[in-house]
């Protein structure tokens, strides 16, 4: 099905679809996460039963402040779509889709690990990629890069993001 | 070895497992062991740790840690142009580069809405089949190396060297090139680069039927390999497994074939599939695989040589201004082009000025594109909101997700079925970790 | 061991500690040399590749850039059996206290190349996540930059180390 008809198809069930680029998304509040991906992996025609990513993206000072972007992709039929979440700033959880799609057990953990978005109901939600007694979320906007100063003979120059270019 | 013993140790609960009492101390202990492979570990395929219960040789239990090798790339990525990514993203899945390029490449080429001109399109796909191909010959020779089969190794890197020296010629380096960017590839393929790499799509065949010769019906490989690691196609697809790994269960499905990109729906290539699901199918479809590529590659050669043009978009708002060249001490700017902004034109320098130092400027939005990376779909999520920089690069790695079956091809099996099966999946923790 | 002095002869020194110096001198300097050449001719490095470096330092081991000229080709798995480690690749904040472990487990006399700009200095990666060098954790004798660098920047590294090796004081 191409990036319209998919639209059209989850429209009927999800009001807010938008269709950029060839690529359909569509916006779910958290209470009906767990159903809509349930269902748009049953529906036949959809089949939307391959989970590839799950991730998500802080935007300072919006509101919502975090969007959870899940990316389906559909074996038989061979298409794609995206179901994507906002969270509110001081209320970052949604429950986990875990149970459903075993794949995303990683995903999820990464997630938290970057950013502190907790998922209730994962089996193990421990942090993955950083070491375990890290402090705070490196990919939220509010964290630095975290570079140091390249020394020269006499001479220092500032980390990527003190350095003022462009 | 290699078949999974009568009754296994998961048969029995853990709680049941062999216990005794300490006579020192009174107390009840259970035999299982727990011990640890790695971080540094001559077969685990890069720094990947597993913490493994046995009891006797049966692994009861796995669990890998990972994140020996996290660099940080995506949240860089936010402080560099867009240009500049490229040369990030080349350096998460570090045995597949080209791809890496090729995905970041063709999403935000997709959030400009342009397309790269018809010969690059082409480029990528011969240098991206290359890479793969050499990247499934690194997986054969430590593979091997980690079985025992030492030649191996040294075998799967000769043919390696030969591809290197054609990426040498074609990029300025053999790994990590920044080759293919926004709105085409930098460089166009040097004079004699056809004749060579013609020349290297006829030594190879006759390469891989060497390491079929050796391999595909020693007893030793088959005995280490058949059996071992068995993954069904519901436990792949239920834990994400795509590429080689999900090929050999049963399931074909391929990027290049399902969502084609780039171009491939015009080539005329097979997808080879296995349905047993052990480590020795994963190796019989990587080697076709080579082969499959091989083909591709002449294809892409021979319309290379028909179509002339352009390799970089000739929009002045997105394409790389420099012209690049190989020179006697390397890749660097060509000459010509350093004559004409230096001396002939200021708006040549101006613009050249500033798409070094500011880049493209990206409309908001955001864009997933994937590639069928060696290991299996490499995604990238691109967001942007409308500046010189990225806002968020996602990269979805095949690695990181096909690692997440290891614990369902290890248990169950013996400690030396482990070295096999970690090494039939393919990580490149680089991508794993990023 | 009886000395001829000569006449006239001017080192700079008195002659009790020439006298000494020759002593000592003979019989060292020819050990020295020995222990030297032997050292430098067959290091045994650790496997501690770790990324993109780890795949050329392998480069350099196959049959092209055959570091087995010199011996190397045996990369031991075990740090207790090694004298050399070739640390390629970023090192991540939760891989440096491995690294230095596996440094202290190495017996002496053990040295240490940091192949690659980001086992030197952090790479392009001044970030959160990367080690800004190892000389930051390991003392580093030789450092080889480049990324990654191609195996024969590789070789005369590892030649410049053999190098000092096999002039420096074994038993100081």
């Amino acid at each position: 099905m191409n990036a319209d008809g998919l639209a059209g198809r989850i429209g009927g069930r999800v009001p807010d679809v938008l269709v950029a680029r060839g690529e359909v998304t569509a916006i779910v509040e958290r209470e009906h996460l767990l159903e809509t991906l349930a269902w748009l992996r049953d529906q036949p025609d959809l089949a939307l039963d391959f989970l590839a990513s799950v991730t998500a993206t802080h935007w300072l000072d919006a509101d919502p402040a975090f969007w959870v972007d899940y990316e389906l992709r559909s074996l038989p039929h061979k298409h794609r779509a995206r179901v994507k979440v906002g969270l509110r700033e001081g209320d970052a959880h949604l429950p986990s889709v875990t149970p459903m799609f075993p794949t995303a057990d990683w995903h999820e953990r990464e997630t938290f690990d970057f950013y502190g978005i907790v998922f209730d109901g994962h089996p193990d939600l421990t942090r993955i990629l950083l070491p375990d007694d890290w402090q705070g979320y490196p990919l939220r906007k509010d964290e630095s890069l975290g570079g140091v100063p390249t020394w020269f003979h006499g001479a220092t120059m500032p980390p990527v993001d003190e350095r003022g270019m462009a | 070895m290699g078949e999974t013993p009568e009754t296994t140790a998961l048969d029995r609960p853990a709680a049941e497992a062999p216990s005794f009492r300490d006579p020192a101390t009174g107390e009840v202990r259970q035999e299982t062991m727990i011990i640890n492979m790695g971080p540094q570990h001559p077969s685990t395929h890069g720094v990947l740790r597993l913490v493994l219960e046995l009891d006797g040789e049966t692994v009861i239990r796995c669990k890998p840690v990972i994140g020996y090798l996290h660099t940080g790339i995506e949240k860089n990525t936010e402080y560099r142009t867009w240009m500049q990514g490229v040369t990030y993203v080349t350096r998460a899945d570090y045995l597949s580069p080209f791809f890496n390029e090729l995905a970041y490449c063709l999403g935000v080429e997709r959030l400009l809405g342009v397309e790269a001109p018809a010969r690059a399109t082409l480029i990528r796909v011969l240098v991206c089949e290359l890479n793969r191909i050499t990247s499934h010959l690194v997986w054969l020779a430590t593979s091997g190396l980690e079985l025992g089969a030492v030649s191996v190794m040294l075998y799967g890197f000769r043919e390696r060297e030969v591809i290197m020296e054609i990426f040498e010629a074609l990029t300025g380096l053999r790994m990590n090139h920044a080759y293919i960017r926004i709105g085409g590839v930098v460089m166009d393929l040097p004079d004699d680069g056809p004749q060579k790499i013609r020349r290297l799509l006829d030594l190879l065949p006759g390469r891989i039927d060497e390491y079929e010769t050796l391999l595909h019906d020693n007893p030793i490989w088959r005995e280490r390999n058949e059996g071992v690691g068995v993954l069904s196609g519901e436990q792949a697809l239920a834990l994400g497994v795509t590429g080689p790994a999900l090929r050999a269960t049963g399931i074909g499905a391929d990027l290049r074939k399902d969502i084609p990109y780039c171009g491939y729906e015009s080539f005329d290539f097979d997808v080879p599939v296995r349905s047993e699901g052990d480590a020795y199918a994963r190796y019989v479809v990587r080697l076709a695989e080579m082969r499959e590529s091989l083909r591709i590659a002449r294809q892409a050669l021979e319309r290379i040589v028909e179509t002339p043009g352009p390799v970089m978009i000739d929009d002045p708002k997105v394409g790389w201004p420099p012209r690049l060249s190989v020179g006697p001490d390397g890749i660097g700017n060509d000459p010509a082009y350093l004559r004409h902004i230096m001396e002939e034109s200021m708006e040549a320098l101006i613009h050249h000025f500033k798409m070094v130092t500011q880049g493209v400027e990206v409309p908001a939005g955001e864009v997933y594109s994937a590639v069928e990376s060696p290991r299996g779909e490499l995604g990238y999520l691109i967001v942007s909101d409308g500046g010189h920089r990225p806002y968020r690069v996602k990269i979805r790695d095949p690695s990181f997700v096909n690692l997440q079956a290891l614990p369902a091809i290890i248990e169950g099996y013996l400690v030396a079925d482990t070295v096999a099966s970690v090494a039939s999946l393919d990580p490149v923790l680089g991508g794993v970790d990023r | 061991m009886p000395v001829e002095r000569l006449e006239g002869v001017n080192l700079g020194r008195t002659p009790e500690e020439v006298e000494e110096e020759v002593e000592r001198g003979v019989l060292l300097t020819t050990l020295d040399r020995a222990v030297g050449w032997a050292r430098k001719q067959s290091m045994w490095p650790a496997t501690f590749g770790l990324a993109c470096c780890a795949i050329e330092m392998m480069s350099s081991g196959a049959g092209q850039y055959d570091l087995s000229r010199w011996g190397m080709e045996l990369f031991r798995a075990s740090p207790r059996q090694s004298d050399l480690l070739i640390v390629s690749g970023r090192v991540s904040q939760k891989m440096a206290p491995p690294l230095r472990r596996i440094y202290d487990q190495m017996p002496e006399p053990r040295w240490v190349i940091a192949m690659g700009v980001c086992a030197s200095a952090g790479g392009m990666f001044t970030n959160y996540a990367v080690v800004q060098g190892v000389d930051t954790i390991v003392p580093v004798d030789v450092y080889v930059p480049g990324c990654p660098p191609k195996p024969e920047m590789l070789m005369y590294g590892i030649l410049k180390l053999q190098e000092k090796v096999r002039t420096s004081e074994p038993f100081r």
